[in-house]
């Protein structure tokens, strides 16, 4: 059901655009002057009072129609007192373009306090979007159509049914005849006749349509015939059972996504964590920093083609700051963790406190692109398109991560050094290089991480510190030092935790994921896939 | 440790004569304390009150100062951590010998300083919208009550808006439990089944709301209209709505009003996928008054930024801090007991229409406005209360508070807990 929302919109421009080039030429179209004096009345009617006069303008065959409905849905269309006129405003600026909301000629700039806009509620907002989408059911587009019909099970009305029995006996379309069949047999439910209803009952059972199970409900538990009674809650049985089945593999989905963002956020820990050693609470931190860059990015440029530019350069930024962190503080640290620990906690609160003197405190609104928004369909299934992307980012910086450590020299000395310091040196490998390019590493995809987390949640001075705890969870309960180990580890705690949550609730899954990692660590100190070997005694 | 931030100074040089003498005559200005969190979490709401009251002292100097003698801010931070607030109410009543605080903003912040306000017999102002429940002789809440905001609201969606099933969501702690009772009890009471009600809380900073937002769709789907009334608290909005956006829960199928997300919280997100959805405050930017205007011009001139916003918390600080100045005038000195006592019945216009007035129960009577948010972060209203709502302390929905009332000018209950029908004062009982 949710993907009508990006798709409405897309059909109401489309239709926007059909209806105005055509112009809906008619034979007796409503003059200037009329409509003119209708929205004249919008302007200090209350809600009830626009409801009617949406209705008039509906009837008012007048070009401009559609495009005055689509600027009250957006709340651009403006009252003017200086001409008392209607406009349409365009644009988000203080100060906005307008344009006369009848004649459509441009009228300059005004600014946006001098205009009393014209409001809308839902309520007027979904009356303007059926009245636009039943006049779709003929156009040539078929995602119109499909808007049109969906228009009509959220609303279904006798004179609707005609006309797409009509459209039914000349649609080519398959999906869309399916939709049109699936609508008419809900029209049928109000039939007076109970075979009719009791046959149609039956035929939606199973379809998974939202607006198809009020309807089923009621009849189930109000109709006056016994075996249309039967048949609606027969059906309506067969629809729960089809969304039991899809409620598992949406669990399922919505698991793997939080694992996914749980192993973005725990990798570049398990580099420098795992691989060196070095308990590095700033780790957060530079999340964060990966967050701002895509704050910056999205400032110079569209957001469409923000996030492949934000992702190597969020990484380089971590990467830097991570270097320096290890020149100027760790490097003096190796050996003493609890001393490491202070001071990468004292740096995370200066890193913090800069940002929110720098940026201030107040959260920054990173965009998602289009690319990312709304659902897609896999199979029945629909998932959202973002989470989808960031599971796939999630695997795609895995797999370069491994790549790197198992088939590059620096990823060969990486390892060399983190078996075995003296040996490594001995052979000629420079461990302090070595170790200031695997922290640069681990903090850079730390902040590639950060470009992720910015499309989920705020970016603010304290995104850090939320994944900071999650992070070490997943490493330690991974096995320090071992890359698998953290998939393994984030996927199953991201599935554990969404299993659990819908039959205890959010706060006592977290608890109880918690409870199971303490115990968890007490039978096996050293993870799931602990090292092993000489290198694990060290 | 008296924190001065960067915007003190300008302040301190434009608004007194000069520096030397405004330290040279500190015993002839008054004190005014400042005490919200400049750092950690709550840092994101409560800097801009700390700039609000900074911005307020300014005006009243330029306009001459209160009895004679200029103000002096004294801003301290108590870090978003809870008994830290304590410990800086004290620094400030104590040590500064403030004449009044204007702070806190979470409930556990106000419930922290409660008892040093009360030891040292201290003014505070306490501008945000929060469970009731309480009513303290030291403390003026310029926020809202639950039946100034919550009641108000879950009126309009069910009479405009003819919802039928309710789900009440929120952060999991004091302001959300208990405004989520007071709503249970209210729902029930106008006949909305117990199968109706969904019920769901959330740890602070809640970041993956996948299921809860599915569960929400699900429960939506059940052919009655559905609301989601939010409590929900700081960061965890940001995701939330990001996820309901990205399901595409729109505010046509399943609209959301929320209590605690206002002009601020909605400058981070991108609110192009949020537009219809409702949120309920007794103020609201978009709100068109000559008052309200200049109050925004003269924010925008203060802060050097003309696309930072306001809110409902700023007008209760900008409500609160002319009341007090006024009581201040009424009762012709500082003295915390004159000062308290002449607060009440004190009168302020509203930023929005409607004149603000004190009531005994140290709550103030305010509009109650329902907005829908725009695309450009702004809410649209949609609906208000015909007059003002008095603000209630003590619910009567909930069993335990329905009897108890506070009244700190009868001079026979001079009470913020009194029981009408045993005729006792419990608690915060000062004489």
């Amino acid at each position: 059901m949710s993907s009508r929302t990006p798709s409405r919109a897309g059909f109401l421009a489309l239709a926007l655009a059909l209806l105005a080039l055509l112009g809906v030429p008619s034979a007796h179209a409503a003059d200037d002057g009329s409509v003119r004096v209708v929205l004249l009345q919008l302007r200090d009617a209350d809600f009830d009072g626009k409801t009617e006069l949406i209705e008039k303008l509906v009837t008012l065959d007048h070009p401009r129609i559609a495009v005055i409905l689509k600027a009250l849905s957006d709340s651009r269309l403006y009252y003017q007192e200086e001409g008392d006129r209607v406009v349409i405003g365009l644009g988000d600026a203080a100060d906005i373009a307008i344009e006369d909301a009848v004649s459509g000629a441009a009228l300059g700039k005004a600014g946006k306090r001098d205009l009393d806009r014209i409001t809308a509620n839902n309520r007027l907002r979904s009356l303007i979007e059926d009245r636009l989408a039943s006049l779709g059911l003929a156009s040539t587009d078929p995602r119109q159509r499909k808007a049109a019909v969906e228009a009509f099970l959220r609303n279904p009305d006798p004179a609707g049914a005609e006309r797409l029995r009509a459209r039914l006996a000349v649609e080519t379309d398959n999906e869309l005849k399916d939709l049109l069949t699936t609508a008419l047999t809900l029209a049928d439910l109000a039939s007076d006749d109970a075979a009719v209803r009791a046959k149609a009952a039956t035929a939606l059972g199973g379809r998974l349509q939202p607006e198809l199970r009020g309807p089923l409900a009621r009849m189930a538990a109000e109709d006056n015939d016994p075996v249309a009674r039967e048949a609606a809650r027969i059906a309506l049985t067969r629809t729960e059972f089809r969304l039991q089945m899809l409620g598992w593999a949406e669990t399922l989905f919505f698991g793997l996504s939080l694992g996914s963002v749980l192993i973005l956020a725990a990798i570049g820990l398990a580099v420098t964590f795992g691989v060196m050693g070095v308990i590095n609470m700033a780790h957060g931190e530079l999340m964060m920093l990966g967050a701002y860059t895509t704050w910056l990015v999205q400032q110079w440029l569209p957001v469409n083609w923000s996030l492949p530019v934000a992702v190597p350069l969020a990484f380089l930024v971590a990467a830097l700051v991570g270097i320096a962190i290890e020149r100027g503080i760790i490097r003096f640290l190796y050996g003493r963790p609890l001393e490491t620990l202070l001071a990468t906690f004292g740096v995370s609160l200066i890193l913090q406190q800069a940002v929110r003197s720098i940026f201030s405190p107040l959260n920054r609104s990173v965009a998602t692109p289009d690319w990312m928004s709304g659902t897609i369909l896999l199979g029945p299934l629909e998932v959202t398109l973002n989470r989808l992307v960031i599971l796939g980012f999630c695997i795609a910086v895995f797999a370069l991560l491994w790549l790197a450590l198992q088939r590059t020299r620096l990823g060969l000395e990486v390892r060399a050094v983190a078996q075995n310091r003296a040996m490594a040196r001995a052979m000629g490998v420079r461990s302090a290089r070595v170790d200031a390019l695997t922290f640069g590493l681990g903090s850079g995809i730390a902040g590639v991480a950060g470009v992720a987390l910015s499309q989920l949640t705020n970016v603010g001075p304290n995104l850090g510190q939320s994944y900071i705890v999650d992070s070490f969870m997943v490493v330690v309960f991974g096995g320090v030092g071992n890359l698998w180990g953290t998939l393994v580890a984030g996927l199953s705690l991201g599935v554990a935790n969404k299993l659990l949550e819908p039959w205890s609730g959010a706060v006592l899954a977290k608890i109880l994921v918690l409870v199971f990692l303490i115990l968890f660590i007490q039978k096996r100190p050293r993870g799931l896939f602990p090292q092993r070997g000489r290198a694990a005694e060290v | 440790m008296t924190k001065t931030m960067p915007k003190f100074l300008p302040w301190l040089a434009a608004g007194a004569l000069t520096l030397g003498a405004a330290l040279a005559h500190a015993a002839d200005t008054i004190k005014v304390g400042v005490l919200h969190s400049l750092s950690g979490t709550m840092a994101i709401s409560e800097t801009t009150l700390k700039d609000t009251v900074l911005m307020l002292v300014d005006e009243q100097n330029k306009k001459g100062g209160l009895l004679g003698k200029k103000l002096e801010a004294v801003v301290v931070d108590p870090a978003s951590n809870w008994p830290l607030f304590a410990e800086k109410a004290r620094e400030l009543l104590q040590k500064e010998k403030v004449a009044v605080v204007f702070g806190c903003w979470t409930s556990v912040s106000r419930k922290s300083v409660l008892p040093v306000f009360e030891e040292l017999n201290g003014i505070l102002f306490y501008p945000v919208q929060y469970e009731g429940e309480e009513s303290s002789k030291n403390v003026f809440y310029t926020g809202a009550a639950p039946n100034q905001q919550a009641i108000p609201a879950v009126d309009y969606l069910m009479k405009d808006l003819g919802v039928k099933r309710w789900v009440l969501a929120g952060t999991d702690y004091v302001y959300p439990r208990t405004t989520n009772k007071i709503l249970e009890a209210y729902l029930k009471a106008k006949g909305v089944k117990d199968e109706d009600i969904m019920i769901n809380y959330t740890p602070f900073g809640h970041s993956d709301w996948q299921s809860i937002v599915a569960n929400i769709k699900k429960f939506g789907s059940a052919g009655k209209k559905t609301a989601v009334v939010s409590t929900i608290n700081g960061d965890a909005n940001v995701p939330f709505y990001k996820e309901l956006g990205n399901q595409g829960v729109s505010a046509k199928d399943i609209p959301v009003v929320a209590f605690s997300v206002g002009e601020e919280e909605l400058s981070g997100i991108d609110t192009k996928p949020l537009v219809g959805h409702l949120a309920a405050w007794n103020y609201f930017m978009s709100i068109k008054s000559k008052a309200n205007d200049a109050f925004i011009k003269d924010w925008h001139a203060f802060i050097k930024n003309p696309k930072r916003v306001t809110n409902d918390p700023m007008e209760a600080h900008y409500i609160g801090f002319n009341m007090w100045v006024k009581a201040v005038e009424k009762a012709k000195t500082t003295a915390p007991d004159k000062v308290i006592d002449a607060m009440i019945g004190i009168e302020f216009p509203n930023l929005t229409g409607g004149v603000a007035k004190m009531l005994p129960n140290h709550h103030l009577t305010k509009p109650v406005f329902i907005g829908e948010i725009q695309a450009d972060g702004q809410f649209d209203v949609v609906w208000k209360t015909k007059d003002l709502v008095p603000g209630d302390a003590w619910s009567d929905f909930l069993p335990g508070s329905k009897d108890i009332i506070a009244d700190w000018a009868d001079p026979k209950i001079k009470c913020g807990n009194y029981n009408t029908v045993t005729k006792t004062c419990s608690g915060q009982n000062y004489k």
